[in-house]
């Protein structure tokens, strides 16, 4: 108990005397974590919309193997990565091994799953009636794709999050392709291992307070954003 | 057109993202060159080294030296020495400093290794519980293996294939028991961690001096029973990855890695680490 009033308070601590080298830390973090969730929702977002929406051969091979990915374990993303961007490996010349882009890569891996399953779930939910509907109406194609992401804003809001959730909880990926790199690599959840492994338990407790509270935030606004009234 | 108020938001909201993410790099270029005034970019070396190194803080205090004067980024991998080995042999590191002189051995005949070098050296100790039901005391580790062997006390082992692990598995070939069973625990984990789960389950433990010292004040269970005895000595050593087998090899700031650690100064800097915050040295000098 007295631990978890001293974690906080060093948390408190470390934020407001803007501790250097931790606000170096969650700048990173969230670089790392924003940076992979926009690839994977520009990627994901389509991806899904095509996949709820289209009928085609093989369609259920891909949704099958999208389901799978999203549980995907991140230690295992992360040695796929590692291996493809070993200086032996495929990638290896890129020298992309221990550096923020190789903890996108691996975070991107983990997350695209997620957005891409839960916005095809969103759309495949969509009534043929009411796409008919919008066909005999005379709408265009993009405005056929405006209306129907009107009305799959919620659940398109909640796969961004279900991935934003993946990415910023996300260590074992981050601690093989990242090395957790003083200055360079190392991100808030891997800070928190490694204080652990120094028995530093009141920073790695402060550490988990400031994760929290950016998770928190960027969370929230995400949730104003999906439950804000429509407004036309 | 975007009568969406939604989905202009959301956009906004992303270019945001991409913005911030654009705008960091200059940012932190700009920072560097402050402190750095214009020099050129810094070339990296990727280090592959023990827990043992990194959690003791050690590093901290050598590697900004090192960088500074030398304008290289050293880029620590910190794992077992089993791990820091095997990136050896793959050329994915350019320069090792790690503690198992035997499995060190086998890296300079194959040619992985090259410039091998002893840099210093600490102890290990055995510790456990403070009720210590097996007995053990004094300074012979084989005599306190086997009593620990023949009561049936808790034993944790890392299990990991790391410095440590390998000298534990010298101990017990050298007094021929083959550990298993209930009380032999394999945690597969880092110093600390397994140091954690030895305090926990009341278990005896090998561990190096350094880690001990820099996490005793959370172990509340354990004590040191063995220390002392010439065969806990453990020695480090820095090598050069071999950069004619492997591509890619940053061998030039690697040899200079190498002498650095050598070097008189970073000698003294290295014994005197610690004896601020824990009244002794955590490493000794020890070069040939």
């Amino acid at each position: 108990m007295e631990l978890i009033i001293d974690g906080l308070r060093k948390a408190i601590e470390m934020i407001l005397t803007g501790d250097r080298e931790i606000l170096e830390i969650t700048w990173l973090t969230l670089r790392v974590c924003l940076m992979a969730i926009l690839i994977s929702s520009l990627i994901g977002l389509p991806f899904g919309m095509f996949l709820g929406l289209k009928r085609f051969k093989g369609r259920k091979v891909i949704l099958t193997l999208i389901n799978i990915g999203m549980g995907l374990p991140p230690v295992v993303a992360g040695l796929w990565i590692t291996m493809l961007l070993w200086r032996s490996g495929p990638l290896g010349h890129l020298q992309l091994l221990y550096s923020p882009t190789a903890i996108v890569m691996a975070q991107v891996l983990v997350s695209l799953p997620i957005v891409t399953g839960l916005t095809s779930s969103a759309f495949q939910q969509i009534n043929d009636k009411m796409l008919l509907q919008i066909k005999a109406l005379g709408a265009t194609k993009i405005q056929t794709i405006m209306i129907l992401l009107k009305q799959t804003k919620i659940a398109i809001v909640a796969a961004i999050m279900a991935g934003f959730g993946r990415v910023i909880a996300e260590v074992g990926a981050a601690m093989m392709v990242g090395g957790n790199i003083q200055g360079d690599t190392r991100i808030l959840t891997t800070s928190i291992v490694m204080e652990v492994s120094k028995g530093n338990f009141d920073v790695a407790l402060a550490i988990s307070f400031i994760l929290l509270t950016v998770a928190l935030l960027i969370t929230a606004a995400l949730t104003m954003l999906q439950q804000r009234k429509r407004l036309s | 057109m975007l009568k969406n108020r939604f989905f202009a938001t959301l956009f906004v909201f992303m270019l945001l993202i991409l913005s911030a993410c654009g705008n960091t790099e200059p940012d932190q270029a700009d920072a560097k060159e402050k402190k750095t005034e214009p020099k050129a970019e810094p070339t990296e070396l990727i280090l592959a080294t023990t827990t043992s190194t990194q959690d003791s803080g050690l590093l901290d205090v050598l590697l900004p030296i090192f960088e500074e004067e030398n304008n290289v980024k050293v880029k620590t991998i910190a794992v077992g020495t089993g791990q820091a080995l095997e990136m050896g042999t793959k050329g994915e590191a350019d320069v090792l400093l790690v503690h198992a002189p035997k499995s060190e051995e086998e890296l300079v005949t194959s040619g992985d290794a090259v410039n091998r070098k002893r840099v210093m050296y600490n102890d290990f100790i055995l510790v456990g519980p403070k009720d210590n039901p097996a007995g053990v005391s004094g300074e012979d580790i084989n005599a306190a293996f086997q009593k620990i062997n023949e009561t049936k006390a808790n034993f944790v082992t890392r299990g990991d294939d790391s410095g440590t692990h390998k000298k534990e598995l010298g101990i017990w070939t050298a007094v021929n028991i083959q550990p298993s069973g209930d009380t032999y625990i394999s945690t597969g984990q880092g110093m600390g961690a397994s140091l954690q789960i030895a305090n926990e389950k009341n278990g005896y433990i090998l561990t190096d001096r350094a880690t001990w010292l820099a996490q005793e004040k959370n172990l509340t269970n354990l004590k040191i029973v063995v220390e002392g005895g010439k065969d806990l000595m453990n020695i480090y050593h820095v090598m050069q990855v071999n950069p004619e087998k492997h591509d890619m090899v940053n061998s030039k700031d690697a040899e200079k890695f190498v002498e650095f650690m050598i070097s008189s100064e970073t000698q003294d800097v290295i014994e005197g680490f610690g004896k601020e915050d824990y009244g002794q040295s955590l490493f000794f000098k020890y070069t040939e």
